[in-house]
């Protein structure tokens, strides 16, 4: 049918600003039109331009009001798709006149189009979820007073500490009592496993690749000052990709957690690297998972794969590098997972813990209760449906994956009645410090049951002022632009960000957070061991909850 | 706060002097109840050493139960004891307080002792199953040459109850604990002292750790790692599991329970590898305090020690003979008076206070040393 008379179909298939996730609000009489916001946008969302205006004026002695069709230059926003801004206010950050922002648009329906050429939307950053999680709804409901004195936080002695590692029963112990003392029975023949012990929030895996050369040695840099320094033996996992080789024959590669994962990247320096290491690694984490993206595996886009990093990983430039959802060599958790275990537990003469890492899922259980059995395994990380990502589908950051607060509840409380709690270290992730509350959503995943709680986001928010939120703020990670300079390899928007000042914003992260975990403890009277599994200690303000995670409830 | 008042002697003594002692340090407890396990007995079980003795609480109900329990497992009844009641106001008098020692089956006779201690704790816990639910029967211990009374009031009001002023019980060693539990519901199975085959201890302040040490102990798998009425339970049931179930020398308790944790501490002690995995593998059961923990072994060794977190220690003092244990030096000097006060022991975080049996002699062991 031809269309009806007087009809232009020249815009019906454009979008219009209301279809936008956010909207630019400038304002012509405070920019100055130094094009400052339209080079820097890393999506090109806004573009000057011209028009054609009915200006309004008055001048003269005796001003008159007057007008006059004028043309006049523009900040615009693109009705692109594709182009949408993603609301991480670079344009304001560099706006010398305060003439620009972007402002959420609640009602948005970009979803319906982020498909173009028939590919689900890619992005980076976390799940888009802005309501307040069941981390930040935990409760410390149990405060010594009268029965017993709450603790000074300032003053008191504490030991905020973790093991990760896997610990043997007492009943295992080669111990033997002579003349009424302990030793060791190295006669025995008994293998001690190797135990670390850590300070109990760590760095969680974020690679070389995902993260840009300056935030990543930011980050180490971090972390050796903790140790050396400030005698908090905090560790940072590697991620997927391998690591500085430098680092890995350096006296620094014991603060380090290394990972592999099932594209081995990075794994041809580590393997070179081996015979010239003066340290043993902390820990060695076998990722089967992302709490990001359940059932994905890893995904470093080809516009971040420079030469740096091709280099680190052994491969070609500028070619996306996808890891398999899974390890090519796994069978079964019975076969391959021990035999992996096992074979980088040889790797380094079993000085070192291997665990492996999983996404939050309903199998968790099925999972931990395979590791219970070997014992080679040194603990369990759980990442859950919180957890962020440098790069995956959307659909997965949004919809897939298990919750971590129930997911390592049950899996604690699995160890309870096997009396495996104290063997098997459960390390936490996913969501930890989603609203800034860092030592609160940890102390609550310790009293759960976790032994270590592992943060990605959080630091790079804390360390390097990520924009991103759960409004799907920025969110850039995957396309290389970032503008903060965190996950990007491009020299241009890497070199924005200092590495000695998210060296020094990591190191004050840590020393707050140690300070806020005695604040909550003190007043619960605890102060020499990790309260992991004080679960008397929490309340919810929901009873479904309450019961699920076998805690009070309080209103 | 709990009060706690044990003495060890080596001459029989009454419980009312422990229950004295309490009645002086009254400011600090609230009278709410006593408790007082009694080991190496005198007067009339002086002669039934080698009989396992049951002590409880019944019902008419319970006592029928519990005769044709026992009678069904092979157990016969050798002496009965009964406390004679005096009414004292407000403390209202249950049907049957017991302590009653029984001959053991043939099997268990004929088997070794530690089998035999299995088969009486065994027992002890399937009475305490069949008499909980309805608060028929309560049963506190089973085992040769100990006996546990508990009752709810004022400490010396039920002394008075059970007629203890008499003097016909007597024991070398006594624990007393004046105050029920008050974070807890006032229940007798809360009240303290706390025995399991041989190991007894009573316990002030509040375990904080409390939880992670339950799940830790009910899932060991050890029968008798149970009820937890109180937090204090867990006291006795770690000094079992430390010494009778690991096998480790007594003061280990003291580096389960309060462990150092500074490693220029360890570097001092020459079992410091053993220390070291000690520290990782018992790690749940580290207490956390502040508590100050009493406590008596099967072979009559007693001992005392808090943690970092008990700012007032308890105090030991005595003559050679006879030492009190007490959680306040007035309790001390009820007990024994006449004595050297200048040789009292306050122990710190640090120590460990033990007394051999028959109170012979006096150890105080630093932890930083050994």
């Amino acid at each position: 049918m031809e269309p009806a008379a007087g009809i232009t179909l020249d815009n019906n298939h454009k979008l219009s600003l209301k279809e936008l996730p956010y909207l630019i609000r400038w304002r012509d009489d405070r920019c100055k039109r130094c094009g400052r916001c339209t080079a820097v946008c890393p999506v090109k969302a806004i573009e000057p331009g011209v028009r054609v205006q009915r200006v309004t004026f008055s001048e003269g002695p005796v001003p008159k009001p007057g007008s006059q069709r004028r043309v006049v230059h523009v900040v615009e926003q693109v009705l692109d798709a594709a182009r949408n801004c993603v609301g991480c206010a670079t344009c304001s950050l560099v706006c010398p006149n305060e003439a620009i922002e972007p402002e959420l648009n609640p009602n948005n329906k970009i979803l319906h189009y982020k498909n173009t050429g028939g590919d689900g939307y890619k992005r980076g950053g976390r799940r888009n979820d802005p309501s307040i999680s069941v981390l930040d709804r935990l409760k410390f409901t149990r405060i010594s007073m009268l029965t017993d004195p709450a603790l000074d936080a300032g003053r008191h002695e504490f030991r905020v500490r973790s093991l990760l590692g896997r610990i043997l029963p007492p009943e295992e112990l080669p111990l033997k009592a002579v003349d009424g003392r302990l030793i060791v029975d190295s006669r025995a023949g008994r293998f001690i496993p190797p135990v670390r012990e850590i300070f109990p929030i760590m760095i969680g895996s974020m690679s070389v690749g995902a993260l840009s050369p300056p935030m990543w040695e930011g980050l180490a840099m971090g972390i050796a000052y903790l140790n050396e320094v400030e005698g908090l033996p905090v560790v940072m996992a590697s991620g997927e990709g391998g690591m500085p080789p430098r680092l890995l024959r350096s006296r620094y590669l014991k603060y380090f957690i290394i990972q592999i994962a099932s594209g081995y990247f990075g794994w041809d320096e580590i393997v070179r690297a081996l015979p010239h290491m003066v340290e043993d690694p902390a820990a060695i984490e076998i990722k089967y998972g992302q709490g990001a993206k359940p059932g994905d595996g890893g995904l470093l886009m080809a516009q971040k794969v420079l030469k740096l990093i091709s280099g680190i990983r052994g491969v070609p430039q500028f070619v996306d590098l996808a890891s398999p959802p899974t390890h090519q060599t796994k069978y079964s958790i019975e076969e391959a997972v021990a035999k992996m275990i096992q074979s980088m537990s040889m790797a380094w003469g079993f000085r070192v813990p291997v665990y492996p890492k999983i996404s939050g899922t309903k199998t968790a259980r099925a999972v931990l209760n395979n590791l219970a059995r070997n014992p080679f395994a040194a603990a369990l990380s759980i990442d859950g449906e919180d957890g962020g990502t440098g790069a995956a589908y959307n659909v997965s950051l949004d919809k897939m994956g298990h919750p971590i607060a129930s997911n390592l509840r049950e899996c604690y409380l699995d160890l309870v009645r096997q009396g495996k709690q104290n063997e098997l270290p459960l390390i936490a992730a996913g969501g930890v410090g989603k609203r800034g509350n860092l030592a609160a959503n940890a102390a609550a995943l310790i009293m759960l049951g976790a032994s270590v709680v592992s943060i990605g986001k959080y630091i790079m928010q804390s360390a390097a002022n990520c924009f991103g939120d759960e409004h799907n703020r920025c969110n850039l990670c995957n396309t290389g632009k970032c503008p903060r300079g965190i996950t990007t390899q491009d020299p241009k928007l890497y070199r924005r960000l200092d590495a000695d000042i998210v060296a020094m914003r990591t190191v004050e992260v840590f020393k707050s957070a140690n300070t806020e975990l005695k604040k909550i403890f003190a007043p619960m009277g605890r102060s020499t061991e990790l309260p992991i599994g004080m679960s008397d200690g929490l309340s919810i303000d929901d009873k479904a909850m309450a019961e699920r995670l076998g805690i009070s409830y309080a209103c | 706060m709990c009060r706690l008042a044990a003495i060890t002697s080596n001459d029989y003594f009454s419980p009312m002097e422990n229950i004295l002692a309490l009645e002086t340090m009254k400011e600090g407890h609230d009278g709410s109840g006593l408790g007082l396990t009694l080991k190496d007995l005198g007067g009339e079980f002086e002669g039934l050493k080698r009989y396992p003795i049951l002590s409880g609480v019944g019902s008419k109900k319970g006592m029928e139960m519990l005769d044709s329990y026992m009678k069904r497992k092979g157990f016969k009844l050798i002496h009965n004891w009964s406390p004679s009641l005096n009414p004292v106001r407000g403390i209202a008098a249950r049907e049957y307080y017991f302590a009653r020692a029984y001959a053991v089956p043939g099997s268990c006779a004929e088997g070794s002792f530690s089998d035999c201690e299995d088969l009486l704790l065994k027992t002890r816990l399937e009475l305490r199953h069949l008499g909980e639910p309805d608060q028929s029967l309560f049963v506190f211990s089973f085992y040769p040459d100990v006996l546990t009374l508990k009752e709810v009031g004022d400490p010396l009001e039920v002394g008075e109850f059970f007629g203890l002023d008499r003097g016909a019980l007597k024991s070398r060693i006594c624990f007393a604990q004046g105050r029920q539990n008050t974070n807890y519901a006032i229940y007798l199975y809360a009240c303290h002292p706390f025995f399991i085959q041989g190991y007894c201890t009573m316990t002030n302040g509040e375990n904080t750790a409390f939880v992670p040490i339950r799940e830790y102990l009910e899932s060991r798998g050890i029968p008798g790692y149970m009820g937890y009425n109180s937090d204090s339970e867990v006291f006795a049931h770690i000094l079992h599991y430390t010494v009778r179930h690991l096998g480790m020398p007594l003061r280990y308790y003291k580096d389960v329970i309060t462990p150092l944790m500074k490693e220029s501490e360890l570097e001092k002690r020459s079992d410091k590898d053993a220390l070291r995995l000690m520290r990782q593998s018992l790690r749940p059961l580290c207490i956390d305090g502040p508590n100050c923990v009493i406590g008596f072994t099967p072979d009559g060794t007693t001992f005392m020690l808090q943690d970092a977190k008990k700012l007032r220690p308890g105090v030991v003092g005595g003559v050679h003979g006879k030492y009190a244990i007490m959680s306040e030096e007035c309790g001390v000097d009820s007990a024994v008076p006449k004595r050297d006060r200048s040789t009292d022991v306050f122990p710190m975080k640090y120590d460990m206070v033990t007394i051999s049996p028959h109170a012979q002699e006096v150890t105080v062991w630093n932890q930083l040393q050994g």
